[in-house]
């Protein structure tokens, strides 16, 4: 059997800083199967950002990863030179930021860009390698991609830009995407078209995906798996429609609560009170006791990461199993 | 439905505008964004020119109703915004506000006028003075335009902090102090201080998140009631307006392309550009769909498409597309539409 694109297990990642260590990614685990999109959604500081740089080996100092694996196609990340690591990152893997900028260098024009990225990990001639450039343009919906490539990134618009970085993600058709909040900053119509990329991505080569977002409207469509993260852990994960529909976590339910949806227009929307908390120096026990509408004296206690049902875990001792079982 | 919304929504039929813009455009020199300037410091071409962010909108707002304004970033929304609350002169057209222009006030009236409207942004961090506490944040325009006595000022700060939601045991300390949800708070703790009747709401929750944006989005339907407040509610999120607007308004391009009760325009849009716009929005209810996008770029509004500006992306495009500006029509009773197709039927 073929292991998975991707499977992170009990990863660690914590920034040892002056003020006291910030545990960003605490113990976080899911499984990324070949040509299957899994959402990471959660709040801000929830932890996804730095879920990402870790499994590309992108973590800076005073940050570290301290504990748990990350197997790619069964290899495990941390045997890997990082000359190793460097030839997997933009070429088996690959990372979509919110910023397009974070990609694309203002001051080159798109094909020096993409020219470069190609001729990085694959032994082709120049013509070739602009050849490719221009077909990856094309895959992603910008038009007359010839003239395109001599453009410089001011000359496009924000949701075009986003466009010739997913472009170059795509150069070498890799394995694994991560995607971190890639639609944020763009309007619908524009969003509409990136995901409709990112479907045709998955079903053509097999890419993996992992499409971190606050979204869950977006993750209803697009995902197959969906991994919520709160305070650096994953809260609950589990098939996208099992989850949405009838969640084990309370605050996954809180959280979908909180999303205006049309069934309710104008009724009061379901609040989870408080806010999250600082990861700084997080005292142990359940995260999420301080806004539970469930909490108890156990919940004081770390509750474990059990798997509740066939492929669902959650990170709760007092899971919704009634109102799973009623729906 | 609740019962909330019915009641201010109905008697909105009648109700004399609160506000109303005639006819108003508003043109910009456009300034460069960062990846432009770095490039023309690097001696890279690129030209500066004049942006129509708004042309000839008319749009009346009644007493007590919640207005939604969507469309896709740089169609001026906040333009319009910003003309509306009277912060931003127009280049042509007028602001009726209360019945007023707001160009022949001035001395108390105008003060007057301007106080009844305020306006809420996306980033409260940046519109709250930093070395301000949060009690003379909220009480410093009530003692300057004296709708509150210093002697009564304390009690009545803690009333628009309560209001708001907030602790009013956190009014000495300042703003960095407090999370993006409790900023928003004080915003709205000091815009409720001038005693408005109508607010306009910029992107006013989407820097939150979700969890967060839903106890402000609670809140500001709670004071609907409370205070009897009209809004205009300016967001890209199409999910928070049809939760929360009785009409909405559709703008391209800096114009309006439709306008209707938000029931309607949901379920049956007319005009080509809100069926796609709709058609697009990620619903936590339609799993594993498959998405189309659009076709096409949103155009500049530097260099705006000819006639109808929604041509060159419209599948129902016609040759007079090109050529002539669709108005913006009635097409049933309190509803308009700018399309060329509802000359056909
Ligand atoms: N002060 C200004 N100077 C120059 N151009 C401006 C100015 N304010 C707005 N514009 C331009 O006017 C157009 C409309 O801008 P506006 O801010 O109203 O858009 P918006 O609909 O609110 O967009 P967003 O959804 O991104 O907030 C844009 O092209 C913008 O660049
Ligand atoms: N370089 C850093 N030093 C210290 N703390 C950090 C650093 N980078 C991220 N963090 C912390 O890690 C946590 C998770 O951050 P992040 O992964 O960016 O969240 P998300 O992407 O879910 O919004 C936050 O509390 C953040 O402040
Ligand atoms: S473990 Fe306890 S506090 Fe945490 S989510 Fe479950 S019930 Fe709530
Ligand atoms: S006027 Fe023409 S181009 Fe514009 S929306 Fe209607 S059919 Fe489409
Ligand atoms: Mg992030
Ligand atoms: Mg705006």
């Amino acid at each position: 059997m073929t292991p998975p694109t991707l499977e992170v297990r009990n990863l660690r990642t914590h920034f040892f800083t002056r003020a006291g260590v910030v545990k960003a990614v605490d113990d976080v685990s899911f499984t990324v199967e070949r040509g299957k999109v899994l959402g990471l959604v959660g709040e801000s500081g929830s932890g996804k950002t730095v879920t990402g740089f870790s499994i590309l080996g992108l973590v800076d100092p005073p940050g570290r990863i301290t504990g748990g694996q990350i197997l790619f196609k069964g290899t495990d990340l941390a045997t890997l030179s990082e000359a190793q690591m460097r030839d997997l990152r933009g070429n088996r893997i690959a990372m979509i930021f919110q910023d397009p900028m974070m990609t694309l260098n203002p001051v080159l024009r798109i094909d020096t860009q993409m020219i470069e990225t190609v001729l990085a990990h694959a032994r082709v001639s120049r013509a070739e390698a602009r050849q490719r450039a221009r077909d990856a343009l094309g895959q992603v919906g910008i038009p007359s991609p010839e003239e395109r490539l001599a453009a410089y990134p001011h000359q496009f618009s924000g949701g075009m830009r986003q466009r010739v970085a997913i472009a170059i993600a795509l150069l070498h058709k890799p394995d694994l995407i991560i995607a971190d909040e890639p639609t944020t900053a763009l309007d619908v119509t524009i969003q509409g078209q990136i995901l409709a990329e990112a479907q045709k991505l998955c079903t053509q080569y097999g890419t993996a995906l992992i499409w971190i977002t606050h979204d869950l409207s977006v993750v209803a469509g697009l995902a197959d798996d969906i991994a919520v993260m709160y305070a650096g852990k994953v809260a609950e994960s589990g098939p996208v429609s099992e989850v949405l529909d009838a969640p084990l976590h309370p605050y996954t339910r809180g959280l979908i609560g909180s999303v205006p949806s049309r069934n309710h227009r104008g009724a009061p929307l379901s609040q989870i009170p408080g806010m999250t908390p600082s990861l700084l120096n997080l005292p142990p026990g359940c995260a999420f006791r301080a806004r539970c509408p469930r909490a108890e004296a156990r919940c004081a206690e770390p509750p474990p990461f059990a798997e509740y049902l066939p492929g669902r875990h959650a990170r709760c001792i007092h899971p919704h199993l009634a109102e799973v079982a009623a729906a | 439905m609740s019962e909330t919304l019915e009641a201010p929504a109905m008697r909105t039929t009648e109700a004399p505008p609160i506000v109303e813009a005639r006819g108003v455009s508003r043109r910009f020199a456009k300034t460069l964004d960062f990846a432009a300037k770095l490039a023309r410091r690097l001696g890279v071409k690129v030209r500066e020119e004049v942006v129509h962010a708004v042309d000839g909108v008319d749009l009346a707002i009644r007493r007590g109703e919640v207005v939604g304004l969507v469309g896709e970033s740089g169609c001026g929304k906040s333009t319009l915004g910003r003309m509306i609350a009277g912060i931003l002169p127009p280049s042509d057209g007028v602001i009726l506000s209360h019945g007023r222009d707001l160009r022949s006030l001035d001395g108390p009236e105008a003060r007057r006028v301007k106080l009844a409207t305020q306006m809420i942004f996306q980033d409260p961090y940046a519109s709250l003075n930093p070395r301000l506490k949060v009690e003379e944040i909220v009480g410093e325009a009530p003692l300057v335009h004296g709708l509150a006595r210093r002697s009564e000022l304390a009690a009545y700060v803690d009333e628009q902090l309560r209001r708001a939601g907030l602790d009013p045991a956190l009014k000495k300390r300042y703003p960095h102090q407090f999370s993006g949800g409790q900023r928003q708070r004080i915003g709205i703790a000091r815009a409720l201080a001038v005693q408005p009747d109508f607010l306009v709401c910029d992107e006013a929750v989407a820097a939150l998140d979700v969890s967060i944006q839903a106890q402000i989005l609670n809140l500001f339907m709670k004071l609907r009631k409370e205070l009897d407040l009209t809004y205009l509610f300016i967001s890209h999120d199409l999910g928070v307006v049809e939760h929360l607007s009785d009409r909405v308004v559709i703008m391209y391009l800096g114009r309006v392309v439709e306008e209707a009760p938000a029931e309607e325009v949901f379920r049956s849009p007319n005009h080509p550009y809100t069926q796609a716009l709709l058609a697009e929005v990620p619903r936590i209810d339609a799993r594993k769909r498959s998405f189309a996008g659009v076709q096409g770029e949103i155009p500049s509004p530097l260099n705006p498409p000819s006639g109808c500006h929604f041509h060159p992306r419209c599948p129902h495009a016609m040759e007079r597309c090109k050529l002539e500006r669709p108005a913006l029509k009635a097409i049933a009773p309190g509803r308009r539409s700018a399309c060329h197709l509802n000359d056909l039927a």
